[in-house]
């Protein structure tokens, strides 16, 4: 932990944020920090509350209490498409493409509000080759892994600052899943902190800079890859009761 | 030859129907409203145009930019006030509140301007010179005006839509709305332009209904929110051109049967959209049934 505070303001920043989806709650008070240039990944089993967590953070849901601030300000009551232009922008959970649209205009879509930086859609298409030649194919008729790439690229013309990914392995074959991922050097270069949802927690500990572990709505796990034993990711993501799993936070 | 001069007519006033229809399915596609009150809306176009006209004199067809952009800024401001806030509260509580604005509108009008019917004077000549094909064969000019206008503004519906940075925003909306907020659009505006682009088309339609035929107050749901929905219909959902074929069938069936009989015009333009309804219920443009 100490490393990482070194120096550096956070680029966004949650302090206790319980959010309920009518009666149920779904967060129980869960805070992070996301430092620039992280890779911060939030692992879980289902129903953990981590795409709950991530659809907040892109205000999609609004918390009951709690706080979320981006760059030292703010923005817990801002509506979703202020918090998409100003820099945190979400890879939704299963795609989300505008599906009776081509490829080339849902890249368009994603660019109408762009912050000014390195992404456009020229850069995707370098980034995603195979794009450039089927860019006036509607989307529908994509298999899931390009529908994937697509959302991706989608996010990335508008030049977030944070990179919010929701669970982009969902329902794809490993090997689709290492080539999206392997997209991800690419864009930590371009200067772009990336928060991510993973069910795949091997996937997760392969990317990740920082990780946190949630269950059932609370904080069982938090630290770098380096500092946590599989053991305890294993404790932490099926909830054995073990104190001292727990880094603190708990 | 009298058939034929039937077929070309009814061909002709398929585009004011297809005016007609266009923004009804506009608002319909992008946010699933069924605008009850788009047929009064239309009338409450032309009762403007004609008291712009009465009192600044301009030509009629000087009154249409005027109307349409009065009108696109109502459309925009009904939208982001009474319209939104009824999306919000469900699909039902769209129905019923625009249908509670057609009796407020159809009321007002016959408050203020009278039941007594009024026409959009557009100058004798125009609304009576024709050209003939061959000896028997005359056209209109003005209807062949109105017809050329339907097409004109639907082409340029179509070409906003597939190219503009908001015709993209408003099917990306009508797509996903959510994930067209995580690109940083702003639904409830986007859905405001789309309204503003349906009350322009609707005031188009108005004024051509005043010149063709008389306004009258109830003149809104009588005729032409009828013939919008059966157009639609017809056309099929979500396509302009749809549209204006479903407008060209509906005046085709009500000028055949009127030539048949005077009295089956109504009858077999109802007769056609209820055979579409049984055999082809996607409309006769759609692909197939969409959820």
């Amino acid at each position: 932990m100490s490393t990482r505070t070194e120096n550096r303001a956070p680029l966004l920043e949650v302090r206790d944020l319980v959010v309920h989806h009518g009666q149920l709650q779904a967060l129980s008070g869960i805070s992070l920090t996301v430092f620039p240039g992280e890779v911060y990944a939030l692992i879980g089993a289902n129903g953990a509350g981590k795409s709950t967590l991530l659809r907040t953070i892109a205000g999609l849901h609004h918390p009951t209490s709690g706080s979320i601030s981006y760059d030292g300000k703010d923005v817990t009551g801002v509506r979703p498409e202020k918090r998409a232009s100003s820099g945190i922008v979400m890879v939704p959970e299963g795609r989300r493409l505008f599906t009776s649209m081509t490829l080339e205009d849902n890249l368009r879509v994603g660019a109408s509000f762009a912050r000014k930086g390195p992404w456009n859609i020229a850069r995707v298409y370098e980034l995603f080759p195979w794009m450039k030649e089927r860019r006036n194919q509607k989307t529908a008729q994509m298999s899931g892994g390009e529908q994937q790439s697509v959302a991706i690229g989608r996010a990335l013309v508008a030049n977030p600052r944070v990179l919010l990914l929701d669970e982009l392995s969902l329902g794809l074959a490993p090997v689709i899943v290492q080539r999206i991922y392997s997209m991800l050097p690419q864009v930590l270069e371009s200067g772009i902190t990336v928060l991510l949802v993973e069910q795949d927690v091997s996937q997760a500990l392969r990317v990740a800079t920082h990780l946190q572990c949630l269950l059932e709505g609370h904080t069982m796990l938090e630290g770098t890859p380096a500092e946590v034993t599989r053991e305890q990711v294993e404790a932490a993501y099926f909830g054995v009761t073990d104190g001292s799993v727990s880094n603190g936070l708990g | 030859m009298a058939w034929v001069n039937a077929i070309i007519q009814g061909l002709l006033i398929g585009g004011l129907y297809a005016l007609f229809a266009c923004g009804l399915s506009l608002l319909f596609g992008v946010m699933k409203v069924v605008n009850l009150a788009h047929g009064d809306l239309a009338t409450v176009a032309g009762y403007i145009g004609v008291g712009i006209i009465a009192v600044t004199h301009v030509p009629v067809l000087w009154s249409i930019p005027i109307v349409v952009v009065l009108m696109a800024v109502l459309g925009y401001v009904l939208q982001r006030s009474l319209i939104q806030a009824a999306i919000s509260r469900g699909e039902l509580t769209t129905l019923i509140v625009t249908f509670g604005l057609s009796i407020i509108i159809e009321n007002g009008l016959q408050q203020f301007f009278t039941a007594n019917s009024r026409g959009l004077g557009v100058g004798d000549s125009f609304i009576t010179s024709s050209f003939s094909i061959g000896s028997q064969i005359t056209i209109a000019w003005f209807n062949l005006g109105i017809f050329v206008l339907a097409v004109v503004v639907l082409l340029g519906l179509q070409q906003f839509m597939s190219a503009s940075k908001y015709g993209r925003l408003i099917r990306a909306v009508a797509d996903d709305r959510e994930a067209a907020q995580l690109s940083g659009a702003d639904y409830r505006h986007v859905f405001g332009v789309a309204a503003a682009i349906a009350f322009g088309t609707v005031a188009i339609a108005g004024i051509c209904d005043g010149m063709v035929t008389t306004l009258n107050p109830t003149i809104g749901t009588d005729t032409i929110l009828l013939f919008a929905f059966a157009s639609v219909v017809i056309g099929g959902l979500g396509s302009l051109w749809g549209t204006l074929i479903g407008g060209v069938v509906l005046g085709l069936a009500q000028a055949i049967g009127a030539q048949i009989n005077p009295s089956w015009e109504q009858l077999a333009g109802y007769a056609i959209f209820l055979l579409v309804l049984v055999v082809r219920p996607q409309g006769l443009t759609s692909r197939g049934a969409q959820a």
